[in-house]
């Protein structure tokens, strides 16, 4: 009761909830429990109006046109970047490149930076507890170029073995690519070591801020990472929204991502010279509409507090767990002491998926399975595990329908 | 076996046994129920080659061609799929390959478990359906008409 009322003074969750349409739905005829937000969040209505109003009144392609609708399009495309810029604290407006989301700008570091400097022999460094798409982009690479991946192992809590880390560094080592925070067990990794030690030893660090952005304050300039990926739809924006931030330098040196309009300077069959930075990393037409809408989720969360938002969603994190651990079936994996929001967990003798599907009858969205972090849940021992994340707009009363619906679907599966 | 119901008649009974249910959670129960009595598959058929994709949890299908006719044993180990396997067990075994490829399942969408469970690639009931259906086919092919 106590937490309720300080929640209450610190952040009114019933008015922000106000401002998201589909919290008002019912699934399976209850009223809608979303806790699924490290995979998305829900858009506040200030984003979807930002979307409608931008095609029903300067819908235009941007950076070309000299009419009206052009150079407010342009102008509202470029305000986001602005936006990003201030939101991770970049030293220029250059060094924020659009891209698809947090997968594409790491395959746009893999296949640039990457190929132009990673040779035979070289080591790149990742952790135990990646997305599959900090995996992938660069077990190709290594593949390609006959290279060597290295993985920091993690501890029974689901924190990065940093011993291991310093004995695994070395001159060898090109890259370090690392997740800021796990998307399947909510630790927060010391990068700011990571990147420091990196450093040391010659190598760049790209950090995968794709669930830490929303939660964290994220400064780059402090951080000194030299790449920074994330998504706008984990951060209440639209999907199909990407960043990738780089040091200038590096940017400068790498070649372009993909060819095509934008990009270049001039074309002649003989030659083409390439755009200066952010444009010659984003060829075509780009998603203007998302992207302008993109910064009215940035205003959304500066609006309400990036450290109210925390401490409220810290607040859930801390009733849930406890909440959880009082059911005697049930196993939260990865309890590191720094953790977002997110609670993994497993139920004795009953698969992951058969709870969520009793879950969602019940009208509570949580993820099931392996999160895209195969490794990460084979280390454990385990197929998969449920996964409720909180957001800005979760209750205390969420979290007690969660715990009723697990009790409820252990007692069917029983 | 004298006496195999075809497979519209199979799928109007289950149609039928779930028109009793008042709730989505009588349902389940009920698939639950099936699952856990559904026999489990030997150790040794529990192999990659068994596996069906596509599923969030693990299935492994077997077929078994016998005098013309199909007959599908099955295993995972999430209880409610087990279920679902049931049901289609149920239906398509003991079939020959030509009705298996030709079954529509339409119940599948009559008792609610189209939307409930076939869209998302991660409850892959679609899945053990084409699997069955592709040894269907197999049979089908291999068998000098």
């Amino acid at each position: 009761m106590i937490t309720t009322v300080a929640l209450r003074e610190e952040l009114d969750v019933y008015s922000i909830r106000k401002q998201f349409p589909v919290l008002s739905r019912e699934v399976k005829g209850k009223p809608l429990v979303y806790l699924d937000n490290a995979a998305t969040t829900q858009k506040p209505q200030v984003v979807i109006d930002a979307l409608v109003d931008y095609y029903s009144n300067y819908n235009a392609n941007i950076h070309r046109g000299i009419h009206t609708l052009a150079e407010e399009a342009t102008a509202s495309f470029e305000s986001t970047r602005d936006a990003v810029t201030r939101f991770i604290n970049a030293p220029s407006r250059e060094q924020i490149i659009f891209t698809r989301g947090a997968t594409e700008s790491i395959n746009l570091v893999a296949y640039t930076w990457g190929r132009q400097n990673i040779k035979a022999g070289d080591e790149i460094i990742i952790s135990a507890m990646e997305h599959h798409s900090n995996i992938v982009p660069w077990q190709m690479l290594c593949e390609e170029k006959g290279a060597v991946l290295k993985v920091i192992p993690f501890n029974g809590a689901g924190e990065l073995r940093m011993d291991v880390f310093e004995e695994l560094i070395s001159p060898k080592t090109k890259l370090v690519s690392i997740v800021h925070v796990s998307n399947s067990l909510g630790t927060v990794n010391p990068v700011k070591d990571i990147i420091e030690k990196a450093h040391q030893a010659g190598a760049i660090v790209v950090v995968d801020g794709a669930q830490s952005t929303v939660h964290l304050d994220i400064d780059v300039q402090a951080m000194d990472c030299d790449f920074f990926v994330f998504s706008g739809h984990k951060l209440y924006g639209p999907t199909g929204t990407g960043v990738l931030y780089g040091k200038q330098h590096l940017l400068e040196s790498m070649p372009p991502f993909l060819g095509g309009g934008e990009m270049i300077k001039e074309v002649s069959f003989e030659k083409t010279t390439y755009n200066d930075l952010p444009y010659k990393f984003e060829a075509g037409t780009p998603n203007i509409a998302d992207v302008v809408a993109l910064k009215t989720a940035f205003e959304f969360i500066n609006g309400v507090g990036k450290q109210k938002i925390r401490e409220h969603e810290n607040a859930l994190l801390i009733y849930a767990t406890k909440q959880l651990e009082m059911i005697p079936q049930l196993k939260i994996i990865g309890q590191a002491k720094e953790k977002v929001s997110v609670i993994s967990f497993v139920l004795d003798n009953i698969h992951p998926q058969d709870a969520g599907i009793l879950l969602d009858n019940s009208g509570i969205a949580v993820r099931t399975g392996h999160h895209c972090t195969q490794p990460c849940m084979n280390i454990f021992g385990i197929p998969g595990t449920i996964r409720a994340s909180f957001a800005v707009y979760n209750t205390k009363e969420e979290i007690d329908i969660l715990v009723k619906g697990l009790h409820k679907a252990i007692k069917m599966l029983s | 076996m004298s006496e195999v119901k075809n497979i519209e008649e199979v799928e109007s009974e289950i149609v039928e046994e779930f028109s009793l249910f008042d709730s989505w959670d009588e349902k389940y129960e009920y698939i639950i129920d099936l699952g856990k009595k559904l026999e489990p598959l030997e150790a040794e058929y529990k192999v990659d080659e068994n596996k069906v994709r596509g599923c969030q949890s693990t299935v492994y299908l077997v077929a078994d061609y016998k005098e013309g006719k199909i007959w599908f044993r099955a295993d995972s180990d999430a209880v409610i799929v087990k279920g679902l396997i049931s049901m289609l067990i149920r239906v398509l075994s003991g079939h020959t390959p030509d009705e298996i490829v030709e079954a529509k399942l339409d119940f599948i969408r009559e008792i609610g478990m189209m939307s409930h469970l076939a869209q998302t690639r991660s409850n892959g009931l679609l899945s053990m359906v084409k699997q069955m259906k592709n040894y269907a086919l197999a049979f089908k092919i291999k068998t000098p008409q």
